[in-house]
């Protein structure tokens, strides 16, 4: 007994030192999201382009689509953009929701839709434009509704409007191959399927 | 002089500048208690380690517009805390709840104390048993170490 109890120091030492071992390769980013697998929160939120248009989740169904979370002020989504229009041109849909930065009064700030356009349309031309169309989110309320913690993030949206994906940073060709591909052509192959 | 004083008044002009950053108004005590409590007890999802209330991430500005907005509709902390771990997460909430992956997080802290008090209480009983043991070692290694220091005498002075 007493030769067991010289021993746990040092199994509490060891075990100590698994746990922080383990933390150093694990990513304190990933969390499990509350918003997949669910539908689509109710939004009618206007087009960036042309805000006579509206965008409801009714319009989106039919067919699987990446919802990419963006905002030109956004340097990691900017550098997104090419990668994203290769994806485009292999068929990917790809729909941008603008995560438009918080407009502060009290500092003279003010929001000019014109100019937003300029520089959304200046970026796409620069980098490429992946975005079959854009949906302005000005309040950030559709963000808050798919549990969005900043940009970029993309939702993977199944044929049916159900959310199937979730991924937080931005997408490059290792992300794309590892995680986002698989999911994107497992909802694929299912569009036109009833639910 | 007057360089100064212009300074001075200047700095005095920047003074109710800052305090009106983010002035809410509340229609009695309880809701802003509600306010203060939920803001320090929801966790920022952009930031590590940050409630919504120290934070300026824009996710964190968000949900306190938003934790704003539902108590003044009347949510109770509940309402408030349940709509934002359905976007968020239980991560959200700094008091995750009992379930199955948060079992050994929560029984840790009783498991530890178990074990202390195991082990007390297993010294306690083996010191009871001891002390005999321990008397007649004290009353034999007198004897014992001087033998060995006369050993150890005895083995310097023949090498010399």
């Amino acid at each position: 007994m007493r030769k067991l109890l010289f021993y746990v120091p040092l199994a509490l030492f060891l075990t100590l030192v698994l746990f922080l071992l383990s933390g150093l390769f694990s990513d304190p980013m990933e969390r499990e999201s509350a918003t997949t697998n669910k539908a689509l929160p109710a939004f009618s939120l206007p087009d960036l382009m042309n805000p006579a248009q509206q965008w409801q989740p009714g319009q989106l169904q039919g067919e699987t689509f990446l919802l990419n979370v963006w905002g030109t002020w956004c340097p990691t989504c900017n550098a997104e953009l090419s990668y994203m229009t290769e994806l485009k041109q292999q068929g990917v849909k790809i729909v941008g929701l603008y995560y438009l930065l918080p407009v502060d009064p009290l500092l003279g700030e003010r929001f000019d839709l014109a100019e937003l356009q300029a520089d959304v349309n200046n970026k796409l031309q620069q980098h490429g434009n992946p975005y079959q169309f854009n949906i302005l989110d000005a309040q950030r309320s559709l963000a808050l509704d798919l549990g969005v913690s900043g940009a970029p993030e993309t939702f993977i949206i199944d044929s049916n409007g159900i959310v199937r994906a979730h991924h937080i940073g931005d997408i490059n060709p290792q992300v794309w191959r590892n995680k986002l591909a698989p999911l994107y052509q497992q909802w694929r192959a299912q569009d036109g399927a009833m639910p | 002089m007057i360089k100064l004083s212009v300074f001075v008044t200047l700095l005095l002009l920047a003074l109710p500048l800052a305090a009106t950053e983010e002035v809410l108004t509340f229609e009695n005590e309880t809701q802003r208690q509600l306010y203060l409590q939920l803001t320090a007890e929801l966790r920022c999802p952009q930031c590590q380690n940050q409630n919504i209330a120290d934070s300026n991430a824009i996710v964190s500005v968000d949900m306190r517009q938003k934790s704003y907005e539902l108590i003044m509709q009347g949510s109770s902390r509940d309402e408030v805390l349940e709509y934002m771990i359905n976007r968020y997460g239980n991560f959200v909430h700094y008091l995750p709840p009992l379930n199955r992956y948060t079992l050994l997080l929560w029984l840790a802290p009783l498991l530890l104390l178990l074990g202390l008090i195991g082990l007390q209480v297993k010294r306690r009983n083996a010191q009871g048993a001891e002390p005999l043991a321990e008397e007649q070692l004290a009353s034999e290694q007198p004897a014992s170490l001087d033998a060995e220091l006369d050993k150890l005498i005895d083995q310097y002075r023949s090498k010399k």
